[in-house]
């Protein structure tokens, strides 16, 4: 189970207080397909005696059936896991590992090298303190040597071990170890990577894994496990910093009691610190920190807390209480994008961002370039698809607390989490703030829509029309508008063919143009509500996260989503344009219904089936669906006949 | 780049002298608590799936640490398949009471109807319909949206792959390809219509970490832990403990008074004893880290096929 100890047979009580002060390391393993990561790792655990004999016979059964050794005990079967995987002798996914010795626990991300690389590189490399990287001595420094240390300093992480694996197959020879370890050197320089550690080793012989080789008299360093058990923690950087702690629940069990709980990020706290909750930047004292075993005095980095406050100040979920340089507060940053959903970012659509507990809606711009993860080249770019890499600007909803990643990589690290499937779809690391979102206040004006809106007479709303081209939504909501204008109230119309005429002509068909033809859409709709005026939006809209873009942007009650229901067959019969006919010949691209999707909304507040009514029936509906909603009530109700 | 509405002047912490070294321990405390105070923060209705066990045991007390001076906000459940030791059961409802906790049990009552059991119906069947789909029955009945679970990644092969949030279907199922990228201490606790979560906050611990926390924490276990002279009978090159008058004696068993104890806890027809002296956790501990085998080997129900739990598991199986 554990590294055998002679104090387990001598004096259990003696070994157990030793192994309660072990500390903890997480490391990566890195290395390309045939590199022998996984055959390392099986031999990290056989040579701390964590395998069991019944494990053993296992193994040795499966080395026979379907080992890669010629019968000989394959390690890389420990950690091979799941069926499906075995069968195609690859991993398919992060695995964490466990072995400890006398003096530490350590917990490996096994990540594999193939085709997913990136995402679960950096998976497993956002928890990881050290990575080990390694290398074919017979191959020396390859493509992806230089794309998995790209990705390690990319999420930070500033430990490496070189491991140069099967030396056995080059003899030991230390000339061709030495020219290994100076291409590495120079260029992880270039990258940042300057603390290295380069081991020689054989994973499937054992040779300077847990012991000194024989083979490599030349070899001064430490060998693999004595350096991971002495390298130097992270711990004390983090202790360092200052104090964020953001905040996960508030703790209410009763009214004389409210607890801020969290996991600190960095820094330290005792009672009596000065401290302020951001982004709000209320400023209280620690009273006290409260633990099932007893307030503390002090706590540390990395801690599970609950803080009370002297003052009564809100501070909730999302929050984050600070000391020493408070955290940055903006709505808009550049940051470091990496893509992991199969679906390629969209530019303009709005995606949930998860940092710390806080949960914002977000839009990206294109990217500013992505990156070659192979050659470190920075490429133009319109989106970035699955385990892509690019630079991007980030605007949210609300401003949030940060630091820079670079900083701290837990008020700097976030998730993109798609608004419809609930995927996490990519990760980001924030590079600094864009100035424009803090030095540009929102206006507080005078006179706001309610008093425009009334000037008038009536109630500002955005009504809706999505559907299929050629559904009738421009018909209806013509026909709606000249109701309306009977009525007296104050209208205007965006339609999806005059826009494209004008403010969106730079815009196309493709998925990304049409996130952002919509986006632009919304925000003038917007414009138009705080005018005061009912605003009549007939677009195709076939995304159901853009309309959600568009309802996010006003309030609840003034939005009106209009569902034209038209099924395919009669939009295609109709063909008012000849535009069905064109995308079916293949003349017109990116055509909806037709090869580009679309998303039918759940709940419309209004439903019209244009097979079962006329245009004209189909006004009278929604006008009808307007009072009962109070949107057309009080003043000028037209001339009474 | 500061912001106008803070200042540093005001805010002079005292520096740290020297850091304070975490111990692993400390470290998994840590990361267990802040995955339950997640939960509770995102979800809507949490259970804490409670089998009495040394796991359970540890999570449990993790809870109590998450939420103090509060209770945990959530209750405990048990699936009883109605074979548990005695022992267990008296134990659940002692703590259960201790702690002020609230605890559903739920028994698969279509499996009861048939007389499903383990000597009459086979490891295989009994487990699937007491356990795999009592439990799916009690998380759907009451509508519970997140389950925590006490699974640990060394346990098993597939469980070291399986994240810390981990989705199921509406029908409970496991998808290991459609699994979400878990970056650093951020869990998208975000569901579909119809989805569940297990979450499993003591993912990174072992064995050892286990018993390890027990003895410095004091925390209370079931005694049949610990060795004591129980009957039992050997079948099929397994201690059986007889556990009640349920269990049918094969032609020439006769229960025998030995020593032993037990490394895992279930059903007790299916739960293999050791024989064994260590009667305090410094002695088991010992015990456990001297031996040859690994602690599923007591499981009867692992023993069908390479990769069967990975099986069970994308069936509904904890």
């Amino acid at each position: 189970m554990a590294h055998i100890s002679d104090l387990i047979g001598t004096d259990i009580d003696a070994y157990l207080l030793q192994h309660q002060h072990k500390s903890l390391l997480r490391f990566i393993t890195c290395g390309s397909v045939d590199d022998g990561k996984s055959t390392l790792i099986g031999r990290l655990l056989y040579d701390s005696k964590m395998i069991f004999e019944d494990q053993m016979a296992a193994l040795e059964a499966d080395s026979k059936r379907v080992g890669t050794q010629g019968g000989e005990i394959d390690f890389a079967l420990l950690v091979d896991g799941l069926a499906a995987e075995r069968e195609q002798g690859i991993t398919i996914d992060v695995a964490y590992r466990f072995f400890s010795t006398d003096r530490r626990k350590f917990i490996v991300a096994d990540t594999p090298g193939h085709e997913q690389y990136t995402r679960n590189m950096v998976t497993g490399a956002s928890t990881a303190d050290l990575a080990v990287i390694l290398v074919d001595a017979r191959k020396g420094i390859l493509t992806q040597t230089r794309r998995h240390s790209f990705l390690v300093s990319l999420i930070g992480i500033r430990k490496v071990v070189l491991a140069v694996n099967k030396m056995d197959l080059v003899g030991f020879d230390q000339a061709i170890f030495d020219q290994i370890v100076s291409d590495y050197r120079a260029f992880a320089a270039q990258i940042g990577l300057d603390d290295v550690t380069a081991i020689p080793i054989s994973g499937l012989r054992g040779d300077n894994i847990a012991s000194r080789s024989e083979a490599t008299p030349w070899f001064d360093g430490p060998v693999l496990i004595d350096h991971l058990e002495t390298v130097p923690l992270d711990e004390a950087r983090r202790q360092q910093g200052d104090l964020r702690l953001p905040v996960q629940w508030v703790n209410r069990p009763n009214l004389d009691f409210r607890g801020f709980t969290g996991q600190i990020a960095s820094g330290v706290v005792r009672p009596g610190d000065v401290v302020r909750v951001l982004p709000s930047g209320k400023q209280s004292k620690v009273a006290r920190i409260v633990t099932y075993d007893g307030d503390l005095d002090l706590a540390v980095a990395g801690q599970s807390i609950t803080l009370t406050l002297e003052d009564e100040i809100d501070c909730s979920r999302g929050d984050i209480i600070a000391s020493g340089n408070p955290p940055e507060v903006a709505d808009q940053f550049e940051t470091t994008l990496i893509w992991m959903a199969e679906e390629a970012m969209l530019p303009g659509r709005s995606y949930w961002l998860k940092i710390g507990a806080k949960l914002v809606a977000a839009t990206i711009t294109e990217p500013k370039y992505k990156i070659n993860v192979n050659t470190l080249e920075h490429l133009a770019a319109k989106s970035l698809t699955l385990n892509e890499i690019g630079v991007c600007n980030i605007s949210l909803d609300q401003q949030i607390a940060f630091d820079p990643y670079k900083d701290n990589v837990d008020t700097g690290g976030f998730i993109l989490i798609d608004r419809m499937t609930n995927a996490t779809i990519g990760a980001g690391l924030i590079n600094f703030a864009l100035r424009r979102s803090q030095n540009i206040h929102w206006q507080a004006l005078d006179v706001n829509k309610i008093s425009r809106a009334d000037l008038k007479g009536q109630r500002s709303a955005i009504l809706w029309f999505t559907g299929l081209s050629g559904s009738g939504k421009s018909t209806i909501a013509n026909l709606v508008e000249k109701q309306l204008f009977a009525l007296g109230r104050h209208t205007t119309v965006l339609d999806g063919d005059n826009v494209r005429h004008g403010l969106n002509r730079d815009l196309g068909f493709t998925d990304a143009d049409r996130v952002e033809n919509i986006r632009r859409v919304a925000e003038v709709s917007k414009l138009m509500v705080e005018a005061g005026l009912i605003t009549l939006v007939s677009f195709i809209s076939p995304f159901r996260s853009e309309r959600q873009m568009a309802r996010d942007l006003v309030e609840t009650s003034e939005f009106i989503e209009i569902f034209v229901d038209t099924p395919l067959a009669v939009a295609e019969e109709r063909d008012v344009k000849g535009l069905y006919k064109k995308a079916r010949s293949g003349a017109l691209k990116n055509f909806t219904g037709i090869d580009s999707p679309y998303e039918a909304p759940i709940t419309p507040e209004i439903h019209i089936d244009t097979t079962r009514m006329t245009p004209e029936q189909a006004a009278d509906l929604i006008v009808e669906r307007l009072r009962d909603r109070g949107l057309i009530k009080g003043g000028w109700q037209g001339p009474e006949i | 780049m500061t912001t106008e509405s803070a200042t540093v002047s005001d805010i002079e912490p005292k520096p740290l002298l020297s850091p304070v070294a975490l111990t692993h321990l400390q470290r998994l405390e840590a990361e267990s608590i802040h995955i339950m105070r997640e939960v509770v923060a995102e979800s809507d209705n949490p259970v804490m799936l409670y089998s009495i066990g040394k796991d359970s045991a540890v999570m449990l007390h993790l809870a109590i640490k998450a939420f103090y001076p509060a209770l945990p906000p959530f209750p405990l459940l048990h699936v009883d398949t109605g074979w548990k030791f005695r022992e267990m059961i008296a134990f659940r409802d002692d703590i259960v009471a201790k702690l002020g906790l609230t605890l559903l049990t739920h028994t698969n009552p279509e499996g009861v109807a048939q007389g499903v059991g383990p000597f009459t119906h086979g490891s295989a069947v009994h487990t699937d319909i007491m356990k795999t789909q009592g439990l799916k029955q009690a998380l759907d009945q009451h509508g519970f949206d997140v389950a925590f679970g006490g699974a640990r990644r060394d346990e098993e092969k597939s469980r070291a792959k399986e994240r810390i949030f981990s989705f199921r279907s509406a029908q409970h199922r496991w998808d290991p390809k459609q699994q979400r990228p878990e970056l650093w201490r951020t869990y998208n606790a975000r569901k579909q219509k119809g989805e569940s979560i297990r979450v499993f906050p003591l993912s990174n611990w072992t064995e050892l970490d286990i018993w390890q926390y027990i003895h410095l924490e004091n925390i209370p276990l079931v005694p049949l832990y610990f060795a004591a002279e129980r009957p039992v009978v050997e079948r099929d090159g397994t201690l059986i403990m007889v556990d009640d008058d349920r269990m049918p004696m094969r032609p020439g068993e006769v229960p025998e008074q030995k020593m032993v104890r037990f490394r895992t806890l279930g059903c007790y027809p299916l739960t293999g004893a050791v024989e064994s002296t260590a009667a305090t956790l410094p002695d088991i501990i010992q015990e456990m880290l001297l031996t040859t085998t690994s602690e599923r080997q007591g499981r009867v129900i692992d023993h069908d096929q390479a990769a069967s739990m990975e099986k069970k598991k994308q069936e509904g199986y904890f």
